[in-house]
């Protein structure tokens, strides 16, 4: 599916190249960027020639959920529920109650949305291994607030005994999908699909679930970022040591249950603290570092960059990630200016 | 400990035998339902009493269960997707053995395994949560798919409500049983006509039922669903249509609140009926005396 809806000003002379609102699934990758193709997909895949329990569902978004590579190597354990997302979920649930492990994706618009009773009811209260794979959370789509999930995790981090899962590329998806499967409550992972970058490989760095983790040491400022801002951060962290600004960047994929000592750990200090997240402000990283923090007596202001709190334009992945603050120009002003 | 595996009715059982088994179960649990009733000073009792004959067919002849082991492997799933209808679903737990009778008092009471709407965390043989209607029938759904992919010859029977055929998801699950051949799934609709807010066809015309269920692909029979020797055949009609072409099943239900207790039979039929407390011995002795009068007519008619 594609869109040719002009997303800048029109120009009368000397015409900029027009951006244009990519294909729905818009790749965030940097032109040049290592990526690696469809990690969950064929994490899954991987995942599931050691667990014969492992079974894939959609509510027909199974090509673009990076599930159509399951479907393709599990056919008869692979099923299609239409798009019908409160059945997805249930029949999940019912799946789950046979001891069976499924994996049931759709846009995560709709798992957290539509579908919240049916995740609630059927798998949270019985803690049952359902673990949700939802796609484009955040700002990954230019197509405006249908398909933004813009506030997937304010909505499921109120539900009890949902592990909540924000991977930065396709190093925490790959090393994330055998643990979400061997834990055993219902999982929401945010996914990122189609080439997704690969960067933590750079790093001295393994997925644990429920662990944060410090990617780099710095003395003037510490990033606390999740999902794919934990790579703008990285990026971020390299052009402000260009202007004599030292930052750290401690990651922390796993939202809920949420790492406090580790990152409480990191920011009971004189430097700067910045949360970075692809989600609106309300109810995010933001708030679930801020908690933490005020919960341990530590008084610390913390800049958030996340989406703000109203519903966001359509267009093209970069002019909206520069609009809204994601980008790494963004984020080193917000740093340069709050220093 | 012995385990004992409840085969439906025996094999070599009559009709009539397995009629008359089904009764006196459906007899006992009316009286498990007001012994409940009373207890709690309330609850969903003219539900429980128009569904009690269903139930009583499906525990006391269809289910295939160990008391001794409620989640034994084998078992056949029962999904009680109407979680205030817990009530006549711990009548039937008591009278399968899975709950002790003597505990049903217990229900809808601080610390109790029996609270008003049934829970699956609460109570031994109840399979999944209910209350939030339109659940159940998605639910079954993947307890089907599940039993199936794994090899098991387990059927699953969902209790769903008419009122539940207001959900959407109802209808999702209705389309989802019928692509995937469910043959091992049956539906089963307590068509009460009655809803919190008044009756069926005044809150949301739901009718025609009947080529509603025919059209997402179902094989549909519509019986009376206090009449056992009716339920018992379609239930059987079920089967044999399951094992002959993959369809899944649904039994159109049509019951009559506060069944078997001619007080409450007649009383403006609400969703939470007001019972006070010198009525419930009246209430057991109608139910007493009818079904007297009914097995003592059907014994000479023999």
């Amino acid at each position: 599916m594609t869109a040719t809806t002009a997303a800048g000003p029109t120009v009368k002379t000397a015409p900029k190249p027009k951006l244009k609102t990519s294909a729905m699934i818009a790749s965030f990758a940097d032109p040049g960027q290592k990526t690696t193709p469809a990690p969950f997909g064929h994490a899954l895949v991987k995942a599931a020639q050691e667990n014969e329990k492992i079974v894939g569902l959609t509510a027909d978004l199974g090509k673009y959920t990076d599930m159509h590579i399951f479907a393709k190597a599990f056919p008869e354990r692979f099923f299609q529920m239409g798009m019908a997302e409160q059945l997805l979920f249930g029949a999940a649930a019912g799946m789950a109650q046979t001891g069976v492990v499924p994996f049931a994706s759709t846009y995560s618009v709709f798992a957290a949305r539509r579908a919240y009773d049916f995740l609630c009811l059927d798998a949270a209260e019985p803690n049952l291994n359902v673990n949700i794979v939802g796609g484009l959370p955040g700002l990954t789509t230019g197509y405006g607030p249908s398909h933004q999930a813009t506030e997937d995790m304010a909505i499921f981090r109120g539900m009890p005994n949902l592990t909540i899962v924000d991977p930065c590329d396709s190093v925490d998806i790959e090393q994330a999908v055998p643990q979400l499967a061997a834990s055993e409550g219902p999982t929401y992972l945010r996914l990122l699909r189609g080439n997704v970058p690969t960067v933590l490989d750079e790093y001295d760095y393994t997925f644990e679930l429920g662990k944060a983790k410090v990617l780099r040491g710095g003395n003037d400022v510490v990033f606390v970022s999740s999902g794919l801002m934990t790579m703008r951060a990285l990026q971020a962290a390299k052009e402000l040591a260009a202007h004599n600004v030292d930052v750290a960047v401690v990651h922390t994929p796993t939202i809920k249950p949420f790492d406090a000592e580790t990152v409480l750990g990191e920011i009971n200090t004189d430097r700067l603290v910045v949360t970075l997240e692809n989600h609106t402000v309300v109810g995010g990283l933001f708030e679930t570092v801020a908690a933490a923090a005020a919960r341990a007596g530590v008084a610390k202001r913390i800049l958030p960059v996340a989406l703000p709190d109203e519903f966001l334009h359509a267009g093209a992945l970069p002019t909206l990630h520069e609009r809204y603050g994601l980008s790494v120009d963004r984020i080193v002003a917000a740093v340069l200016g709050a220093l | 400990m012995t385990i004992t595996e409840t085969v439906r009715a025996p094999e070599t059982a009559s009709l009539q035998e397995r009629v008359a088994r089904v009764e006196a179960a459906a007899y006992r649990m009316r009286h498990h339902v007001l012994n409940m009733g009373e207890a709690q000073g309330q609850g969903y009792v003219g539900q429980a009493l128009d569904a009690a004959d269903v139930l009583a067919a499906v525990y006391a002849d269809q289910l295939r269960y160990r008391a001794e082991d409620p989640e034994w492997e084998g078992r056949d799933r029962f999904l009680l997707s109407t979680g205030h209808y817990a009530i006549g679903h711990y009548a039937a737990l008591a009278e399968a053995g899975i709950v002790p009778v003597d505990e049903l008092e217990t229900y809808g009471s601080d610390d109790s395994r029996l609270p008003m709407s049934g829970m699956s965390t609460y109570t031994p043989g109840m399979e999944i949560s209910g209350g939030s209607l339109g659940h159940g029938l998605t639910i079954a759904v993947g307890t089907a798919l599940g039993l199936r992919l794994q090899g098991s010859g387990a059927r699953v029977f969902n209790f769903l409500s008419d009122g539940e055929l207001d959900e959407g998801s109802t209808w999702e699950a209705a389309m989802g049983a019928h692509h995937h051949q469910l043959g091992n799934l049956t539906a089963i609709v307590d068509i009460n006509a009655l809803q919190a807010d008044g009756k069926t066809d005044t809150v949301l015309r739901t009718e025609p039922v009947l080529d509603k269920w025919a059209a997402c692909g179902w094989f549909v029979q519509r019986v009376d669903g206090n009449d056992v020797g009716a339920l018992l055949a379609a239930f059987d009609s079920a089967a044999a249509k399951a094992e002959a072409e993959g369809k899944p099943s649904v039994i159109l239900c049509d019951t009559k609140v506060g069944r078997g207790v001619p007080l409450l039979e007649d009383r403006e039929k609400a969703h939470f009926m007001r019972i006070d407390e010198h009525e419930w011995q009246i209430c057991r002795e109608q139910l007493t005396a009818g079904y007297e009068a009914r097995t003592a007519s059907e014994g000479e008619s023999k």
